[in-house]
């Protein structure tokens, strides 16, 4: 087949793929039949991934329709973890629904598998969007799509979630919006023209003719609005609301990638900010947001008394530490950082589908009505602990090999005490998140409690082999990264050293 | 100064003095009055600015952004506040005269902040750029001091006419297909909040969003 068109459709195909699943479920609805159409959507975009990361690997980064879609070593590897993660949480998700005893659920279902769908599209379009405006554009629609995901409820804690989310969400990104005009203004006084002032290696190929305080203040704008999107202080409030009151495979998606595919967007900004103006700006900037997100998630927590919340304050923590990595900015940091979030995103995803099944099987999210886990549910308590370990960063999962890389990096750049500081923010994390969960699995087993024996042998207590497998496939991917990076390693590489 | 300045610096004016209004009047059906004139001075900004620079792709913009934010978005919110009748007073947190103080204090940041950019270019559109910066500003302040959920979408379209203008005025506006998909992107969040305040009023009865305390740690 012609070159070109091969690559338009490898581009093209992530985006279109999703979006046909989802007009397939608005008119054939949500049934058994139908409920895995997400699914194969979501492969879609992990084959591709493949395709695309060894065509980039192998020629150089590829375009599509005249420059809008453009697909380098970091775009095909966000791609990938999309296509992992999602793959993940709607292979759970029929089962999710399932299990929830909704009113007027079929219609809930369809607009579910639409939502999903749509969100899946505006996150490959994130990542493959060629010009920072286009980018911008699906960072927003994603968060129109997940407005209704995060009040699938419809409960007041639901709805009060789902009014914070869109609020500051849409806020937030509207500060980038405004750093992109500016450095569009910026752009065009460099001398670039009408289609190319927003592509970023355009940019940064042309950095040293920008102006210099505009640039600074559009840098600012944009880390902190995107910043807004990627979970990290100061506009940080919705998440823990968000995450915690989304259906479980719906906040797998949102902490497992969206706040990756959010971050990446800070990456290009970066590359931009640091060609124009020395590392030096965009470092301090990163490093104090990255430290602020560390000490609050740290903090809030020690005293957390929800599991899900406090699965979201760990997503915090670990953007936190991505931060930080991205601070840093060397070759090594930045590999190790794009290791930590494919590693994060997949026990993200695993520990939030676990709590999904936890919530369903005890009919609570409060921490401290859970006890004896692991006498009353081995299977479901072995795959959260595991889930759980993955995220402290415990051997052999990936994460221990990132955690391990960025604390190298930053020795090596010179920056001890600021990444001292995140390690021990880090550590604080580690010690509340390994403590509630041991309060989950142990502690006195009255029968009185509620979800306590009496109901051990009702059948949500077992795990069906199709729940099983997507949160068991997801660990071992997580524990085989952490072995070996391998088939990944020359795309990291790439990535990291910034080729577009 | 030509009759073009002289215009440019008109509408701006009315687009700043329109922002104030806002903070100024309580009623929020009067409010999205105001909101209306403010899209009609951001449209006027970019059909003066396309006959300035001879740039005839400007007027298609200049319509859409009239449609958008002079007509549709305000008639929005209009509709949503006839709804109910209790919810078209915006429960300022602080009172009307220490918002205006606060919106002058604003204003002046805006014109400081907005200095580099300012000294990019020696026209009269980038002399007027401070205001939409101002207006930004406006728009946080309101998002940040009014408590019912309709408030805050007008506060949330204050901060977007803003950064609309600082595009028009800085670089003659963004490239027409990011102006229209962003267009579309903002169409869509006000349908959502429209129907996220809808859903409050039926969880909560009401849509005061101090009512809104079921989440936290």
């Amino acid at each position: 087949m012609d070159n070109a068109l091969m690559n338009t459709l490898l581009l093209i195909a992530p985006i279109a793929g999703p979006l046909l699943a989802a007009a397939f479920y608005a008119l054939a609805g949500w049934r058994r039949s139908t409920a895995h159409a997400g699914t194969a959507a979501a492969a879609a975009i992990l084959a591709s991934g493949i395709l695309l990361a060894v065509r980039v690997t192998r020629t150089g980064p590829l375009d599509a329709l005249g420059g809008w879609l453009h697909a380098d070593a970091l775009a095909a590897f966000l791609l990938l973890v999309i296509g992992a993660v999602a793959t993940l949480a709607c292979a759970a998700s029929p089962g999710y629904l399932a299990a929830e005893h909704a009113t007027g659920a079929a219609a809930s279902r369809r607009r579910y598998g639409i939502l999903v769908a749509c969100l899946l599209a505006a996150m490959c379009l994130g990542a493959l969007a060629g010009n920072l405006g286009l980018a911008w554009i699906a960072i927003e629609a994603t968060t129109i799509v997940t407005a209704f995901l995060v009040g699938h409820h419809h409960t007041r804690a639901a709805v009060e979630a789902a009014w914070k989310y869109t609020v500051i969400c849409s806020v937030g990104i509207a500060l980038a919006l405004l750093g992109i005009v500016v450095l569009y203004d910026a752009a065009r006084h460099a001398g670039l023209s009408e289609a190319t002032a927003l592509t970023p290696r355009v940019l940064t190929a042309h950095a040293h003719a920008l102006d210099p305080a505009v640039t600074r203040m559009a840098t600012a704008f944009m880390i902190l609005g995107f910043g807004a999107k990627a979970g990290l202080a100061p506009l940080h409030a919705w998440l823990p609301d968000a995450h915690s009151q989304a259906p479980a495979p719906v906040s797998a998606l949102m902490s497992g990638v969206l706040l990756a595919v959010a971050f990446t967007q800070i990456l290009r900004v970066k590359q931009i900010a640091d060609a124009a103006l020395g590392p030096m700006f965009a470092r301090t900037l990163l490093l104090v947001l990255g430290l602020a997100t560390l000490a609050l998630a740290a903090l809030l927590l020690i005293a957390q008394r929800d599991y899900k919340r406090m699965l979201a304050y760990s997503s915090m923590e670990h953007m936190g530490l991505i931060t930080v990595a991205a601070a840093i900015g060397t070759r090594l940091a930045l590999a190790a950082m794009l290791l930590h979030i494919a590693g994060h995103g997949l026990a993200k995803t695993v520990a939030f589908t676990a709590s999904g099944h936890l919530l369903h099987a005890e009919h609570t999210t409060r921490i401290d009505r859970i006890k004896a886990l692991a006498n009353r549910r081995p299977a479901l308590a072995a795959i959260l602990v595991a889930a759980i370990l993955a995220l402290l960063g415990l051997p052999p999962f990936s994460l221990f090999a990132s955690e391990l890389g960025i604390a190298r990096a930053g020795f090596a750049a010179h920056l001890g005490a600021p990444v001292a500081a995140a390690f021990l923010l880090a550590l604080l994390a580690f010690a509340a998140l390994a403590r509630h969960t041991a309060a989950m699995l142990l502690g006195g087993d009255e029968p009185s409690a509620p979800g306590g024996r009496a109901d051990t042998a009702v059948g949500a207590a077992r795990l069906s082999l199709t729940a099983r497998t997507p949160l068991i496939t997801g660990l071992v991917a997580v524990a085989a990264l952490g072995i070996t990076a391998w088939p990944i390693n020359t795309l990291l590489n790439l990535a990291a050293a910034g080729g577009h | 100064m030509s009759a073009d300045a002289q215009l440019l610096d008109l509408a701006a004016g009315l687009f700043l003095l329109a922002a104030v209004a806002i903070l100024w009047r309580r009623d929020i059906r009067a409010q999205t009055t105001w909101l209306a004139a403010q899209g009609a001075a951001l449209a006027a900004i970019a059909v003066i600015l396309g006959a300035d620079q001879a740039h005839p792709e400007l007027y298609v913009v200049a319509a859409g952004v009239g449609l958008l934010r002079a007509v549709v978005l305000p008639a929005l919110v209009r509709r949503a506040v006839e709804a109910r009748a209790e919810d078209r007073e915006s429960a300022p947190l602080i009172n009307v005269g220490a918002s205006l103080l606060a919106a002058a204090a604003l204003v002046l940041l805006a014109y400081t902040v907005a200095q580099p950019l300012v000294r990019l270019e020696a026209t009269t559109a980038a002399r007027a750029l401070p205001v939409g910066l101002a207006v930004v500003l406006i728009g946080l302040l309101v998002l940040v001091t009014r408590r019912k959920a309709l408030s805050q979408i007008v506060g949330f379209l204050l901060l977007d006419n803003g950064i609309t203008a600082v595009a028009f005025l800085a670089a003659a506006g963004v490239p027409l297909l990011v102006e229209f998909g962003v267009s579309f992107d903002l169409l869509l969040a006000v349908l959502v909040l429209r129907v996220l305040a809808a859903r409050m009023r039926a969880v909560f009865g009401g849509s005061d969003l101090d009512e809104m305390r079921e989440l936290h740690d």
